[in-house]
């Protein structure tokens, strides 16, 4: 009689740790850094990490959403960086809330235009977007002209100083939105007409869910996202650099895969992205904090996406053999 | 009749003359441009890009990526440089082709034999050879010691028959790899596995087999490149490759080759990097600063796969 309860007991636990892999691998990547160096285990140290990961974990929740979709957006970083040169390069002349309004929109006009191209055209994202990776890029440096912007009045610079306890304001902003989009995607019918796309577009379609306009809302939330990492990234740095931003899509996208949200479309929580985003800069914090080399971090990130990656491919084949 | 005929036309290469106008104005407008050396000078600078691209097209082809070329690139590069003054040209050669067939059979083993999702283990690839590339050279910038005296330069800055050595190289392995591509077996077969994987699984084409070698190539055209580069260049620096996996793929997405796989060639390819070639070129002798060349290559990547596509399904939008 115990057997039984046992395994029903244990079955959803197993099924959880199945999905979220990823929140193992955190425990052991913190258990490991947590006894490796005595600076890490502190809450000043911890709260830097969290809000360093905020802006790639800004990024990663926009990117879930379009890849639950089955799309991708390669253009984050690029927008980032156009928002983050718009917030600070229009405060002299419009004040700083209409600029950081103006970056804002940029994003939301960008990723806007990106999914509409997506949905009337019919070209796939991965070509839409690398076409706006390049472009925005050359956006940002019509702009900016190759030089650094820099904010002439420096008390911008101090509005992500608001800390709840350990918390910084730019954490909190991460957090609240990951909350916030796990809500959309499981308790609101976008959300679940998202998952419906990703996982066969032509059966959403016939189930008469308008999979354009889903598209091009998903690319919206995704470019808008981007903006407001790249105005709060201004914001921290006070300076809005040509170059920012860049190669963080790539992050972005290890971060999101690694938490385990699949390429393929259909599949993912914002959970997994946390644990994803999470890892990624747990195991960054910790490698500077052990003074590693930055070319260790670069090849140990290379290394571990790859195992995450097999550990996924293995797992996944478990459960299929399981299923049938 | 002849009105029908136009308008095909005009759909199936609409861009090719949008191109031809492009050309056109550039040569009206500057005495540069349409001369002898400055066409020497684009086929001599898209001879690197070009060569990767070859490589690479054989990849998108079987409906894969590569995104590691562009590090993959520097990394070769660096080793080519660097070996030179160590082991001597010759040999620097030899290591920096091994090099690019071992990293180009990772790529090979973990996305053909393990059937790992290509865009990611490309992605790690790239980080960890960007890693590589630092713990190789320190961080400092490597140079050709030797630089006056060495055969080594003929690769990337010799002429022969009053055309420069990189586009001789350029050529003769497009030649070859369309061969390969269109008269041989394992071209039949890349084209198979793009375009249906599960039919050529079951028509006897070893697919994992098929996949493996076209990242090799991949990887065997982006060490031809790394060579160029570094004779051209006699140094490099840690970054020297950076954002080359984009220009390549944009040529390739430029000419026509599509990313779904199946469909495709190296003409294809030569002629959207060639294009990509011309538009910086004539940007640049119209006075534009290099970043606006960006900003063109967006709008015309978009539009140049739109009315592909637009041309192919019969109306414009899907």
């Amino acid at each position: 009689m115990s057997t039984p309860n046992k395994i029903s007991f244990l079955a959803p636990i197993k099924n959880w740790l199945l999905r979220n892999h990823i929140w193992v691998f955190f425990l052991v990547v913190f258990g490991a850094f947590s006894l490796a160096s005595p600076y890490f285990l502190t809450v000043n140290n911890l709260s830097n990490v969290l809000t360093q990961s905020a802006f790639i974990g800004i990024l990663a929740i926009g990117m879930t959403l379009v890849m639950i979709n089955g799309e991708i957006d390669l253009s984050v970083g690029a927008v980032l960086a156009l928002a983050s040169a718009l917030a600070i390069g229009l405060q002299d002349s419009i004040g700083v809330w209409p600029a950081v309004f103006c970056g804002l929109l940029s994003g939301v006009a960008l990723g806007a235009l990106n999914g509409t191209i997506i949905a009337l055209s019919g070209i796939h994202s991965f070509i839409v977007t690398l076409g706006a990776l390049i472009g925005v890029r050359g956006l940002v440096f019509i702009y900016t002209g190759e030089d650094a912007l820099m904010v002439s009045d420096f008390s911008y610079t101090e509005y992500p100083e608001i800390y709840l306890g350990p918390l910084s304001i730019t954490a909190m902003i991460f957090l609240g939105l990951a909350f916030l989009f796990q809500w959309i995607l499981t308790s609101t019918r976008h959300g679940r007409e998202a998952y419906s796309v990703g996982d066969n577009i032509e059966a959403a379609h016939d189930a008469g869910i308008n999979v354009k306009r889903n598209k091009i809302i998903n690319f919206t939330i995704c470019g808008g996202l981007a903006a407001v990492a790249g105005i709060l990234l201004s914001m921290r740095l006070g300076t809005a650099e040509p170059n920012a931003g860049k190669i963080w899509e790539l992050w972005t996208i290890i971060a999101v895969v690694l938490g385990g949200v699949r390429l393929t479309g259909g599949y993912g929580t914002l959970w997994m992205t946390i644990g994803g985003v999470l890892t990624l800069a747990v195991m960054r914090n910790g490698l500077r904090l052990l003074s590693t080399p930055n070319y260790v971090e670069l090849m140990v990130m290379g290394a571990v996406l790859i195992m995450a990656l097999l550990l996924d491919h293995f797992l996944s084949g478990i459960s299929r053999k399981k299923t049938s | 009749m002849f009105k029908q005929d136009m308008t095909a036309l005009l759909r199936r290469h609409g861009l090719l003359f949008a191109f031809g106008i492009f050309l056109a104005g550039v040569a009206l407008t500057t005495d540069t441009f349409l001369t002898v050396g400055n066409f020497l000078d684009v086929i001599r600078q898209v001879s690197i890009t070009g060569m990767i691209a070859i490589g690479v097209t054989f990849v998108v082809i079987t409906g894969r990526f590569d995104l590691s070329v562009g590090s993959m690139l520097t990394f070769l590069t660096v080793i080519v440089v660097d070996q030179h003054n160590v082991s001597g040209p010759f040999m620097a050669i030899i290591y920096v082709m091994i090099g690019g067939i071992v990293i180009g059979a990772i790529n090979g083993l973990l996305i053909g034999f393990i059937g790992l999702n290509a865009l990611i283990v490309t992605l790690a690839m790239l980080s960890f050879l960007q890693g590589l590339t630092l713990f190789y050279s320190g961080g400092a910038n490597v140079n050709v010691q030797n630089a006056q005296n060495t055969w080594f330069a003929f690769f990337g800055r010799a002429d022969l028959f009053g055309i420069p050595v990189p586009a001789l190289i350029f050529i003769l392995t497009a030649i070859v790899a369309s061969f390969v591509l269109t008269r041989t077996t394992f071209g039949r077969q890349i084209f198979a596995v793009g375009g249906n994987e599960t039919a050529s699984k079951f028509s006897g084409i070893d697919t994992r087999k098929t996949i493996f070698f076209a990242y090799i190539l991949s990887g065997l055209t982006t060490a031809l490149a790394a060579i160029i580069m570094g004779s051209r260049v006699m140094g490099a620096q840690n970054t020297i490759g950076q954002g080359y996996e984009l220009t390549v793929l944009a040529g390739i997405i430029l000419g026509g080759t599509s990313l779904l796989g199946g469909s495709g060639g190296i003409w294809r390819t030569i002629l959207g990097i060639t294009m990509l070639g011309f538009i910086q070129n004539g940007l640049l002798l119209l006075g534009y600063p290099y970043y606006v060349q960006w900003l063109v290559t967006w709008v015309v990547i978009i539009l140049a796969v739109w009315i592909d596509l637009g041309a192919k399904r019969g109306k414009v939008f899907a």
